[in-house]
């Protein structure tokens, strides 16, 4: 990113952030939020559209059921309040992709109110409120014959349901914003309201953002950045916006209150035209919609359908399974991930060791290909699989890694290359071992000196050459055992 | 056959009688509309091969020796704010002078359900937006009593075409008056049932939270069976209500003795034609003759009504006029190089100066700073005057009022006036803000031989009891005039 050189340290630790977030989140109903068309993504243009969503005259909006259904229970999970009777209101504005001049959205009575997000720190970021909108159409600037004179719409996209949440202006950092969100789309993914996937734009984030002098009450002027379309450019975009406010402040100017767009290739936010944020949405109250109540019966019957979230299964994975907070983190990354761990470990003899590997032999070998867990070519049920047989002592320690080693080569799951590799178990001939021990005794007078004059530790270094020399094909079990008796006799 | 005089149930027992078809029917108005509607001006588009086709399948039903469905064979027309699929619809605005809905509204696809024939869709003020009719883009309406007086507005057409004869009866929509006034002025009824009784599916907004659609008709009966065909729930249609719809036809020939009417004085005070008032007065008196109580109520907010409505409606008129705007349908200004200079092209031309005055005020209404002393005042008083019909509805069935202070006027008397032309709606457009029932039913005449209507309101979802009364005073002035 681009930090200015000229700003000093000082400059910096003297003014602290004030970052608050708007995230708009498309949920994942089958069809539209006010009328029964697709919500489908990727359909040829303005296929998906009926009277009601092209906004033609005499159309009236009938509220989806399911919209409301996933808007309560992503509130539910950011532990907002919801209230009882909320109003939709028409949010007045021309552009070629509203069809009906007007957005139906939530103004002064929203779906619900007063969340929060934990965020490490540990700090509790505060939600302002989350309401139910409805998305717009698309405008597009190619892709079509005469693109270069017209502009072309489409309006699939309009009408389909999305979430605003709006947080209290108590982020403080650009790290803190990613942790935010991060969280954020965590706990919304875990709901499965939405796939929250950027590039779709089912998740879009503008950012608000001010500086003020360390220790001062009141905000400063703030600007909006919008057009940032992913979290790692949102904190790009804050980093670069945070220097440049206070650049300006230092420098004697004074901070526009004004929305800025992010253009992530200079990692750069430019101010708009003035003209074109000039806005009054003149916001009434929708005539067209009774209120939205959702009484407490309703209330109910949505809390049932909330799952277990991120942070509460975090803990009991560690309380559960003995596991560290990171690898928690890591186990809890998705909802479908967490769920098949906890299957296969549950199905395994010991569910530690399921834990355990996924945090030695998996998490290293993924890392190194840079794959994520969801890409893993090893299941969670091959990772119980494979547990199993240490367990049992039917292979060792060393014989998983290389079968593990197989996997990744041959993209193939454990299962798989365990059946491949014609089931291999490790040796359990007491002759040929005795043998080795035997060879491996008679090499190392010293050693063996130490180990009858009463250091008994050293039978380490015999298992330890013995498995050497096994090529870790021995049972370690049986390779103690035997060292033991050899050397005491 | 008189066409002039025929009713609802007149026409279906014809056909079903097989006195005549459902086709030769049609294409008889068909004829007078020829004959008649260039002097007049009600129609904006005819629909001859949809009607014709609604009359086949009638006329084979009754050929079977079917029993028809409720207005088999009925021709009937649609004022032009409503949408019906594939027939040009403006809305009397030129901004919307090519447009062809994809869709029929709700309260089409009900008429025509029950055998209702099309014939076309009605001239009116450009939006809904008007009090005489010449706020139409396309031609005024004359009135079919004196074609140099004004039809009422805005369902000028559907008042002037069923007075005339060139309908059996027509829909309309009332947002302030729209289908009471004209109804008063052209001599026939018009009915404004309660907010929510009857789908706005496919109604141009007005205000939404104003905007009706009733039945404009002949007689009582008329208007009962057509609400009864419109009315009930609509899934498309979230402000419809959920509950059964009464037979009204059958409630009609209930006893109306003992009903208490109510009189406000706050509609019989300053500005109030004098013959108007003597002839409603005279009609009253003749409520108390066929046994009803008369009781003085008062309904003290009422004059706070104009303003508070002009607020409400303007505001959301702003909203609802919005989607205007020359991207996907209608009209688009030529010649423009830059996005915001269409919008204000297209406006500026496709939309008349009524229309645009009130897209002014209503977005002034809610502008940021003002919102709160215009619009949310006006929806306090909207509380109050709502109340104000509560309170009297506690010791009364139904108010009878003037539908409006005056008979037809003359064309281009007020065009020059927008406040004048308000006042119009003086006495209608309460029942609006209140989401109250209201029909205004033909109860004499000035000496210049020009109708006057007289209204009655009742309470929320009892269009029963004014339809009732209505019919119960309509029979009588029948008898009287009869036996006169």
């Amino acid at each position: 990113m681009a930090t200015s050189p000229d700003l000093s340290v000082s400059a910096r630790t003297k003014y602290e952030p004030v970052i608050g977030l708007e995230v708009h989140v498309q949920l994942l109903t089958v069809t539209k939020i006010f009328c029964s068309c697709s919500t489908r993504f990727g359909d040829p243009p303005n296929t998906n559209v009926c009277p009601v969503c092209l906004g033609l005259p005499g159309a009236l909006p009938v509220l989806n059921r399911k919209a409301v259904e996933y808007a309560v229970l992503a509130a539910m999970a950011l532990n907002c309040r919801i209230n009882e009777t909320s109003i939709f209101a028409r949010k007045n504005y021309f552009y070629p992709d509203l069809p009906k001049g007007y957005q139906i959205s939530q103004y002064d009575k929203p779906l619900a109110e007063y969340g929060w997000i934990d965020v490490p720190g540990p700090k509790r970021i505060g939600i302002t409120r989350l309401h139910l909108e409805e998305d717009a159409g698309k405008s597009l600037h190619e892709g079509f014959p005469d693109a270069d004179q017209k502009t072309a719409i489409d309006l699939n996209r309009s009408g389909v349901p999305l979430i605003e949440i709006v947080s209290e202006p108590e982020i403080s950092s650009p790290d803190e914003a990613y942790e935010y969100l991060t969280r954020l789309k965590e706990i919304i993914l875990y709901t499965g309201v939405s796939d929250c996937n950027m590039e779709e734009g089912s998740l879009r984030c503008d950012a608000n953002v001010s500086v003020r002098p360390r220790g001062q009450k009141e905000f400063g002027t703030k600007t909006e950045v919008k057009n940032v379309n992913s979290f790692r450019f949102i904190r790009e975009a804050l980093e670069y916006e945070i220097e440049r406010q206070i650049e300006v402040i230092e420098s004697g100017g004074r901070i526009t209150q004004e929305t800025r767009l992010y253009n992530a290739q200079e990692g750069k936010t430019y101010g708009m035209r003035s003209k074109e944020q000039a806005h009054d949405y003149r916001y009434f109250p929708e005539p067209d919609l009774l209120p939205l109540v959702v009484d407490e019966k309703r209330r109910s019957e949505i809390r049932k359908l909330l799952p277990e979230l991120p942070e509460a299964r975090r803990k009991r994975l560690v309380a559960d399974y003995g596991i560290t907070e990171y690898d928690a983190a890591v186990l809890t990354a998705s909802k479908a991930l967490a769920d098949q761990f906890e299957v296969a470990a549950k199905s395994a003899t010991n569910p530690k060791r399921v834990a355990n590997l996924v945090q030695s032999e998996l998490a290293g070998r993924l890392k190194a290909k840079g794959l994520s867990i969801e890409q893993s070519p090893i299941s969670m049920k091959g990772v119980a699989q494979s547990a199993d047989l240490v367990e049992s002592g039917a292979i060792s320690s060393k014989m998983l890694k290389d079968l593990y080693d197989l996997s990744f080569e041959r993209n193939k799951d454990f299962s798989v290359v365990y059946e491949e590799e014609g089931r291999p178990q490790q040796s359990r001939d007491t002759s040929a071992l005795e043998k080795t021990i035997d060879e491996v005794i008679a090499s190392n007078p010293k050693q063996v000196e130490q180990y009858r004059a009463g250091k008994k530790t050293v039978a380490v270094f015999f298992v330890g050459q013995v498995m050497k020399a096994s090529k870790g094909q021995a049972n370690p079990q049986l390779v103690n055992e035997l060292v033991a008796k050899k050397l005491g006799g | 056959m008189n066409l002039s005089s025929l009713t609802i149930p007149g026409a279906r027992a014809a056909v079903q009688e097989r006195k005549t078809t459902a086709t030769a029917l049609a294409e008889s108005f068909y004829r007078k509309i020829g004959k008649d509607d260039p002097q007049i001006g009600a129609y904006l588009a005819l629909c001859r091969e949809r009607a014709i086709s609604k009359a086949t399948e009638m006329d084979a039903l009754a050929a079977k020796g079917e029993n028809l469905p409720p207005l088999g064979g009925v021709p009937i027309a649609i004022k032009d704010v409503l949408v019906t699929k594939g027939i040009r619809t403006t809305a009397g605005s030129k901004i919307l002078g090519n447009f062809i809905p994809p869709y029929d509204c709700t309260a089409v696809a009900r008429l025509e359900a029950a055998g209702a024939v099309m014939l076309g869709k009605l001239n009116c003020d450009e939006f809904a937006m008007g009090s005489s009719n010449e706020n139409s883009a396309w031609k005024p309406v004359h009135n079919p009593h004196d074609l140099s007086r004004v039809p009422g507005g805005s369902s000028g057409g559907s008042a002037a075409a069923t007075a005339a004869g060139m309908a059996v009866a027509a829909l309309g929509s009332d947002t302030g008056g729209s289908i009471r006034q004209p109804a008063s002025f052209c001599g026939v009824v018009g009915l404004k049932p309660t907010y929510g009784r009857v789908s706005r599916y496919g109604l141009i907004a007005f205000a939404s939270s104003l905007d009706h659609v009733g039945p404009l008709a002949k007689t009582v009966k008329d208007a009962a069976i057509l609400l009864r065909t419109i009315a009930g729930r609509d899934p498309m249609d979230s402000t419809s209500a959920e509950l059964p719809v009464p037979n009204y036809v059958a409630e009609l020939d209930k006893p109306v003795r003992g009903l208490k009417i109510g009189v406000a004085k706050e509609y019989f005070g300053q500005g109030l034609d004098n013959e108007v008032r003597n002839t409603v007065e005279a009609a009253i008196q003749k409520f108390a003759a066929l046994g009803c109580e008369i009781v003085e109520v008062s309904l003290p907010h009422t004059r706070y009504a104009i303003p508070t409505y002009y607020i409400v409606a303007t505001a959301e008129a702003s909203s609802n006029l919005a989607r205007f705007d020359g991207v996907r349908y209608g009209y688009r200004a030529a010649g423009v190089r830059t996005l915001s200079e269409m919008y204000r092209r297209t406006r500026d031309q496709g939309l008349g100066a009524e229309v645009k005055r009130r897209i002014m005020l209503g977005s002034y209404a809610l502008s940021a700073g003002y919102y709160d002393a215009y619009y949310l005042k006006a929806q306090k008083v909207r509380t109050l005057l709502t109340r104000d019909f509560e309170d009297a509805f506690t010791k009364v069935d139904v108010i009878v009022a003037p539908t409006s202070p005056t008979a037809a006027f003359k064309l281009g008397e007020k065009v020059d006036d927008p406040l004048a032309m308000y006042l119009a709606d003086i006495y209608t457009v309460t029942a609006n803000l209140a989401g109250i029932p209201g029909i205004s039913i033909p109860c004499g005449e000035t000496t210049e031989k020009l109708p006057i209507g007289m209204q009655i309101l009742g309470k929320h979802f009892d269009e029963a009891t004014i339809l009732r009364i209505a019919h119960a005073y309509e029979s009588s002035r029948q008898s009287s005039v009869l036996s006169s």
